[in-house]
């Protein structure tokens, strides 16, 4: 990080398109934006093709021989299996109504960051390989022929696309470039070029059960961890269950948050949430070593690999003999469960319609998945009054709200979140329309772009987030910034320490945990964090 | 230098050169672009546009990707967004109907202004909204009112478009209209001024110039062309407007004629309509049946409650349970995790039966 630009270096107010003609203008990719290549390894345990130690700083990419007929068979049975492709390629008008909604695009400037000239890349080899006027008129017509610049260009760019969806709710047809990215990057994935920050969650997530590779006694140590400063703080020993036969209800969430500051606090506050149902209402519920995550990085590599990573989920909730499964607070994650798992690993005619066992509230819109969110669950806890909360406690934060991408564009979850902090919080404010709801803006670090060699990409990407976090923070001195994801929890703190440094980043389950009252709980002075609680900031000296 | 446009300006006005030209020099031509080439415009496009669709409907829909632009419907008490994240049938049809026809999710345009601050803003920006409902609108109505060129009767509802159309009068420059309704019609400005304008911001809006391919330039000038054109002989040449209906009413009966005293640049305005619609069907103006197959606007997003079945889903490797257990049993032992297979305790001398 130590060569990244100066905040105000990076915001560029003036950008304007090269002269060239962006088909004239040759990709330079560069460093700071790129994310390191795939490790051969992690390729190879997944079966994936060309597996080889490679750089795109190289020269050669070490492609297989007939790499061109590799794209163009992959582009054709892709038209035919997605009509999503297919539509998506014939009827874009070049509006540019989608142009400034990418943040990437906003942040870097670049124009084939605009997700019209992003679907371009693909959109001229279409034209190209598999439309008659695209062969008749050529360039004239917007079409061109595959070749390694080409493949380059899309490599840089597709890989600068968060799959956020923001482009889709603005453009007249419902253009998703984030489905055209999902393309790009399965076809090159054909050819072995994904980025190791992708490939290796992969390999690690079909071994281990999850992204981050913690192996079954690891991950219980790491609860055990939280248990005791749960302990600590509160008093109370709070004893989450594994992998147990019988039980009511599985439980899944992203891996990150077992791993790092701050996504841990939020794990924390789901094992004090499970532990007070349990108390009080003999509420059964079950993490699971195999199914240990709730995240999907083969998402971001291919709707194949998405699917053979998200197969443990029902594998697990079967074996395990659970009613219907809860999922923890993460983006992507959601966005496979409510619209690719039924259909790729359902039916789950194994499980049941999912019931709140404490408020006996049906989750009819779950009924067929029968996978409820957490925010879903705890909204409906603290509607009827189930959960002993005291607000207070949550009084030295001013909280806004960042919906994730997936959630917000995938799934349409605005309110439940908004609800649950509301009622365990004092101090909320939105941010300005435009960058909220459905028309929220990325973290700058989605689909599997949050590593550390392109910091540069991410603080740009991020930029319009921060900005909109700085308005409040200015405005209504909004001091933290809440989350339903973990990669969320990941990216923002980076994030906003180089935008908005006296920001912090909190999980929505975090702050309910604050405001829990356990039974038998010992004066609580800190929060989770170990921060003093408000009014007790001298309490130590 | 951009100057993409020139390519599709030159082609147009070639095309217009042509077939002025050639319309004035005899009866075959008049015969090539009065009844030869409508024919065969017309038969390309119904074959191309519905090859098109059949293609689109060929492909396989696999999940449902609805793009959520607002509330779901979740807990009985949290208000659901119903139109934008649409969980029936009906709901999909009124997102559908309300983007057809209002062009929705253009509305919601923002656009951004990067201020030293560093601040960022999103001001509503409704000029391409209003440009493209004021140009696919006054496309509309032309083409309804042509409709008169077509029947006989002329249908009451045409006659009222007409009369509707030319309501607001702006001023009676040439009092020459056969069909009894005096007047300028507002559509055919309209259309020309919303073409104008979607030109310009092609050539002026940095971004949408960048992005803009000589592809994009050309219907815009051969609409242009047409509009021209269709102005120009009702307001200037003032055409003989019963021979022209004579024309067009022998080819919708079979019966193609080429009466006397239409004059080149009908000619030119009828070959410009038969360009557009050979152009259609193999452009992105297939925009109008493309929408109606768009995933992420047609479909429901009820993707919880009701399973979505992909036609071609098939069986994949994964990792399961046992060989997950099989790797890690000793530690999950160890960790005091519960496992399925207890580890068995094997005795040195049988391990080295085995092997
Ligand atoms: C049904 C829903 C439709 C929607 C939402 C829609 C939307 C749009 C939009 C947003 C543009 C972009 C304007 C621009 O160029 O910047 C456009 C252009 C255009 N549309 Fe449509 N349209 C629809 C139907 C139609 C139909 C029925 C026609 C039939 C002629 C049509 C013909 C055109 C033409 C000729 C252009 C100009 C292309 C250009 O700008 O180069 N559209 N449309
Ligand atoms: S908004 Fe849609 S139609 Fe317009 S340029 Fe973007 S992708 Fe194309
Ligand atoms: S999906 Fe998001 S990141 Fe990708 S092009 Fe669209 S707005 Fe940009």
């Amino acid at each position: 990080m130590s060569d990244l630009l100066k905040p105000e270096e990076l915001y560029k107010t003036d950008s304007r398109p090269p002269r060239t003609d962006w088909m004239d203008t040759p990709v330079e990719i560069r460093r700071g934006i790129a994310c390191y290549a795939g490790n051969p390894k992690s390729l190879e345990y997944v079966g994936l093709p060309n597996a080889r130690k490679w750089s795109c700083f190289d020269e050669d990419w070490q492609l297989p021989e007939n790499w061109q007929e590799i794209i163009h068979e992959g582009f054709k049975e892709r038209l035919e299996k997605f009509r999503s492709f297919k539509v998506f390629m014939d009827i874009c008008v070049r509006c540019g109504a989608c142009a400034d909604k990418c943040h990437f695009f906003i942040g870097t400037g670049d124009p084939k960051n605009m997700p019209v000239l992003r679907a371009e890349l693909l959109r001229s080899i279409y034209r190209n390989d598999f439309t008659r006027a695209g062969k008749i008129l050529g360039k004239l017509g917007g079409a061109r022929p595959m070749t390694l610049e080409v493949l380059r260009e899309w490599w840089y760019y597709m890989f600068q696309c968060s799959e956020c969806r923001r482009c889709s709710v603005f453009c007249p047809y419902g253009i998703d470039t984030a489905e055209i990215t999902m393309m790009g990057r399965e076809l090159l994935n054909l050819l072995g070029l994904n980025i190791d920050w992708i490939a290796t969650p992969v390999a690690n997530c079909y071994r281990t059960g999850n992204h981050l590779g913690i192996q079954p006694h690891a991950f219980k140590d790491m609860l055990e961890f939280f248990q005791e400063d749960i302990e600590e703080i509160t008093g109370v020993l709070v004893e989450p269950q594994y992998n147990k036969v019988g039980a009511d209800i599985l439980f899944i969430t992203p891996s990150g948050d077992v791993f790092a500051d701050p996504g841990t606090y939020t794990c924390m506050g789901y094992m004090m949430l499970f532990h007070y149902l349990k108390e009080k209402y003999g509420f059964d519920i079950t993490w699971s070593t195999y199914a240990s995550e709730g995240g999907n990085f083969g998402f971001f590599t291919s709707h194949e690999m998405m699917k053979r990573l998200n197969a443990k989920m029902y594998a697990e909730a079967k074996r395990l003999g659970v009613k219907w499964i809860i999922g923890g607070e993460c983006g992507h994650m959601w966005r496979v469960i409510n619209q690719y798992m039924d259909t790729m690993n359902g039916p789950a005619d194994f499980l049941e319609e999912p019931v709140s066992p404490i408020t006996g509230t049906k989750f009819e819109n779950a009924k067929s998945t029968k996978m409820v969110h957490i925010t879903e669950f705890t909204a409906d806890l603290i509607k009827h009054g189930k959960l002993e909360l005291d607000k207070s406690r949550n009084d030295n934060l001013s909280v806004t709200f960042h919906d994730s991408c997936n959630p917000a564009r995938g799934m349409g979850l605005l309110d439940e979140p908004r609800y649950v902090i509301q009622n365990v919080c004092n101090k909320f404010h939105e941010m300005p329309a435009g960058t909220i709801r459905e028309q929220t803006f990325c973290c700058g670090s989605g689909s599997g772009l949050n590593a550390g060699e392109d910091m540069e990409l991410r603080m740009a990407g991020g930029l319009p987030r921060a900005n909109a976090v700085k308005s409040v923070h200015e405005s209504k001195g909004v001091n933290t910034l809440a989350t339903i994801c973990a990669i969320d929890r990941a990216a923002l703190p980076d994030l906003m320490s180089y935008w908005v440094p006296e920001v912090e980043v909190y999980g929505v389950h975090e702050m309910v945990a604050n405001a829990l009252i356990l039974q038998g709980e010992k004066d609580r002075d800190t929060d989770l964090r170990g921060e003093p609680l408000p009014g007790m900031e001298d309490s130590d000296e | 230098m951009n100057l993409k446009y020139m390519y599709s300006l030159l082609a147009v006005i070639v095309l217009f050169l042509v077939s002025y030209i050639l319309a004035g020099t005899g009866m075959a031509f008049k015969v090539l672009f009065g009844i030869i080439l409508p024919y065969a415009a017309l038969l390309t496009f119904i074959i191309g546009f519905i090859s098109r669709i059949r293609n689109w409907a060929r492909s396989a829909v696999p999940f449902r990707i609805t793009t959520t632009c607002g509330q779901q419907k979740s807990l009985p008490w949290i208000k659901p967004n119903a139109i934008d994240n649409p969980f029936s049938k009906g709901a999909v049809v009124i997102r559908m109907f309300l983007e057809i026809v209002l062009f929705r999710s253009l509305f919601r345009n923002t656009r951004l202004k990067m201020k030293a601050g560093p601040k960022i803003t999103y001001n509503l920006e409704i000029f391409l909204w209003v440009g493209a409902l004021a140009f696919h609108y006054a496309f509309l109505t032309v083409l309804l009112r042509h409709l008169r060129f077509f029947t006989e009767p002329v249908p009451i509802l045409v006659q009222l478009l007409e009369t509707v159309d030319s309501f607001f009068r702006i001023e009676i420059l040439y009092d020459i209209n056969q069909f009894g309704l005096p007047g300028v019609y507002i559509s055919g400005l309209v259309l020309l001024a919303a073409v104008t304008y979607l030109f310009l911001r092609r050539v002026f809006i940095p971004n949408v110039k960048y992005i803009s391919l000589a592809a994009d330039f050309f219907p815009l000038f051969l609409i242009f062309g047409i509009a021209f054109t269709g102005i120009l002989m009702r307001y200037v040449t003032k055409i003989d407007v019963v021979a022209a209906k004579e024309l067009t009413m022998g080819l919708v009966s079979f019966h193609p004629t080429i009466p006397e005293g239409l004059a080149s640049i009908f000619y030119v305005h009828i070959f410009f309509v038969s360009i557009l619609l050979v152009y259609f069907p193999f452009s992105k103006l297939m925009h109008i049946g493309g929408i109606f197959f768009s995933p992420t606007r047609n479909m429901t997003a009820d993707t919880r409650a009701t399973r979505h079945i992909n036609p071609w889903n098939y069986p994949v490797h994964v990792h399961t349970y046992e060989e997950y257990e099989d790797e890690f049993r000793e530690k999950m032992v160890e960790a005091g995790l519960p496992v399925v297979k207890q580890p068995v305790e094997t005795p040195p001398e049988e391990t080295e039966k085995k092997e």
